[in-house]
């Protein structure tokens, strides 16, 4: 039973569908990572990611237009964003809990929209794997890595521009600041709130990909619910890469390669009840969680709002 | 000196108000989401009325699906007034839940007098320790509660559908191709006893008399004042001798043990059996999370909590109407319910303004004494 895991064919599987299933891990963590680093915990990832996926499913469906479902759910994505900065910056009100808000309200959307304008669930043809020529043959390798569509080319892509903005630019030294010291950068004349509603919703925008990802890139149907706590993962690996992108994209491909190998498990039959097989990222993020937040201090305003003069 | 009690009791009074005026606000969006799905929100908020209140039936429906929210609500009461924000209502509702329903399939022969507080106390014990470990893994390994709550919810719905489906499946479900998630029927003997020929059951009362012993816990025992002192400043109850580690454990203890119970009371009250539909909330109906979202709406505190619980157990009763009568899928009251969140939280702002200028008025008028520098923990929210 388990030799059958041990095969070629199977392992390159099991590898090519655990970078793909990172895809919407990183849009989402990485898009955390801005608006933490900056401050501010959006735990409303999941309602965000609902309402991305949706939309980029039902116009994709409706246009035939992939691109359009894209930059539709992107649109949503910012309109999620900015209200939630909205609440954590002017209003100041308790991340923890208006964040649980967000995520009810996408999901309730999501789940109304779906029920009221699709009805049952469809599917769309969703991005196609594009096959990078010369390194695409490369045996093994190529099957793993460069036969993927492009929204998961997009993410890869995405972690390394993150690096390079956190850590090679100004605005990255600004969105830093303003999560380390508020004050002191308020004082060196940074916006703070500026700088804030930027990264906000920047991940809101970044969730809305991940979810998008979801509906037309990797599963090709909207669900009720589909991403099934997939957002909260996000934001605990955002905490378990230590708020770095590089290593927040570590955790991201562990858990997809964890949910691959236990996709593979059900497909091939191995006696693991499916419902523990479901369980171990969970179990995998508090043990995580565990192990790295110790050694790791998390930005120092993060939760807390800025008010000048305190 | 007249005028100054006055204008305090009038901005008590704003600050009681704030959650209506932000829950207004939130269906004023819920009723422009109405119209745009092409439903007249006047007919659905009317339909929404009489679904939750027009009938006997209907308004002890209504106190049923408040139940379990009150039960949540009062441990979010003490977890967030101890400043632990426990998301895992949902998992700790599941755990006490299946712990109840374990002990009244084990032992179906013994006497409902006593399975039935045992079993309470089991579901109890159950949601608080499936609290109290996200509050070791906060206190101890410095762990955010949030996501280890969030993680938790997950584990035990997976749990949760592994033990139905299989382990403590209904013989009768096992044998037939459907196989629906539900275990047998417990025994006619532990039902718990109905207050009218209704569907109230004692679990309400339960929950009320609770609602009392929470305030008294909070604001009259040594024990409410430490978990609220540490919420309100941990530096300084560790100055004063309070073992803060300890407190956060028992915070989140103590508020998973109310989901706990919220599980039990849910089999043994009303459906007297543990069912589920294979989706995460197909136990629980979500009242892990709108159990959050009455008790902040009660502003935290477990009277206020009543009223909260019976308005969103109206709200969620009424959805179904709403679904009946102008079609519009009962989802818009899962949406609405996070929007009331958002509105209720950001309205915050307004009542800690009032709270800062009260501060600084009594400070300037007292220019001579030392400024109130303890205030918190003497805080008179507890009084309202």
């Amino acid at each position: 039973m388990i030799d059958q895991l041990f095969t070629e064919a199977v392992l390159v599987g099991i590898l090519a569908s655990g970078i793909r299933l990172a895809t919407p891990y990183l849009y989402a963590s990485i898009g955390e990572t801005f608006s933490q680093r900056s401050g501010v915990l959006n735990l409303g990832v999941e309602g965000q990611m609902l309402l991305g996926a949706f939309t980029a499913f039902y116009i994709s469906f409706n246009t035939g237009n992939l691109w359009f479902g894209l930059l539709a759910a992107m649109m949503v994505g910012l309109l999620m964003g900015l209200a939630m900065a909205f609440v954590s910056i002017n209003l100041q009100a308790e991340q923890g809990i208006s964040g649980i808000g967000f995520y009810l309200f996408g999901l309730g959307l999501s789940d109304l929209l779906f029920q009221k304008l699709l009805g049952t669930v469809e599917t769309v043809s969703g991005f196609r794997p594009i096959h990078i020529p010369w390194l695409s043959d490369v045996p093994i390798i190529g099957k793993i890595f460069f036969s993927q569509n492009i929204l998961v080319y997009g993410a890869y892509l995405l972690v390394v521009i993150a690096w390079f903005v956190m850590n090679k630019t100004t605005l990255g030294l600004k969105i830093k600041a303003v999560g380390e010291s508020p004050q002191a950068a308020d004082s060196l004349g940074v916006s703070v709130s500026k700088v804030r509603y930027f990264t906000v919703s920047l991940g809101g925008v970044f969730s809305a990909i991940a979810g998008a990802s979801l509906s037309i890139a990797l599963l090709n149907v909207f669900q009720q619910n589909m991403t099934s706590g997939l957002g909260f993962i996000a934001v605990a690996l955002v905490y378990f890469g230590g708020w770095r992108p590089f290593a927040v994209m570590g955790g991201a491909l562990l858990f997809s390669m964890v949910n691959s190998l236990q996709l593979w498990v059900q497909v091939l039959n191995i006696p693991i009840p499916s419902d523990f097989a479901v369980m171990m990222p969970y179990v995998l993020t508090i043990i995580a969680l565990v192990i790295t937040v110790q050694r790791v201090r998390q930005p120092s305003a993060l939760t807390k709002p800025f008010e000048r003069g305190h | 000196m007249e005028r100054w009690r006055h204008s305090e009791a009038l901005s008590k009074l704003v600050d009681t108000l704030l959650p209506v005026f932000a829950t207004l606000a939130a269906l004023a969006i819920g009723a422009i989401m109405l119209l745009l799905l092409g439903a007249n929100p006047l007919e659905a908020f009317g339909a929404l009325i009489d679904g939750a209140f027009g009938s006997v039936n209907a308004l002890a429906d209504t106190l049923v699906k408040a139940t379990p929210l009150l039960l949540i609500g009062l441990g979010i009461c003490i977890s967030f007034r101890g400043n632990v924000i426990n998301i895992g209502g949902e998992g700790q509702m599941i755990i006490g839940a299946l712990s109840a329903t374990a002990l009244g399939l084990a032992f179906p022969e013994s006497p409902g007098i006593v399975m039935i507080p045992l079993a309470m106390i089991i579901g109890f014990l159950g949601g608080a320790i499936w609290g109290g470990i996200p509050g070791a893994l906060k206190a101890y390994f410095n762990v955010n509660e949030i996501l280890s709550t969030i993680m938790m919810n997950a584990i035990a719905v997976q749990l949760m559908n592994f033990l139905l489906s299989g382990p403590m499946i209904d013989p009768v479900q096992a044998s037939k191709a459907s196989k629906i998630p539900q275990t047998a029927r417990l025994a006619n003997d532990f039902d718990l006893p109905r207050l009218i020929p209704t569907r109230l059951h004692l679990g309400t009362l339960i929950a009320v008399v609770l609602a009392v012993l929470v305030y008294i816990l909070l604001w009259r025992t040594t024990l409410g004042y430490r978990i609220r002192a540490v919420g309100q400043n941990p530096h300084a109850s560790r100055y004063a001798g309070i073992d803060v580690k300890k407190q956060v454990v028992l915070a989140l203890f103590l508020s998973g043990a109310f989901a706990g119970l919220a599980g039990a009371t849910q089999v043994f009250g009303v459906n007297h059996r543990m069912i589920t539909d294979g989706s995460a909330t197909g136990f629980t109906g979500s009242a892990g999370f709108n159990g959050i979202v009455a008790a902040l709406f009660g502003q935290l505190h477990p009277i206020g909590t009543i009223p909260a619980a019976f308005l969103f157990g109206a709200l969620l009763v009424g959805a179904n109407k709403i679904q009946r009568v102008v079609q519009v899928p009962s989802a818009v009251i899962i949406a609405l319910n996070g929007l009331v969140v958002v509105f209720v939280v950001s309205s915050e702002i307004w009542r800690r303004r009032r709270e800062q200028k009260r501060l600084t008025d009594a400070m300037i008028s007292k220019e001579d004494k030392p400024p109130p520098q303890l205030e918190p923990l003497t805080d008179t929210e507890g009084e309202a």
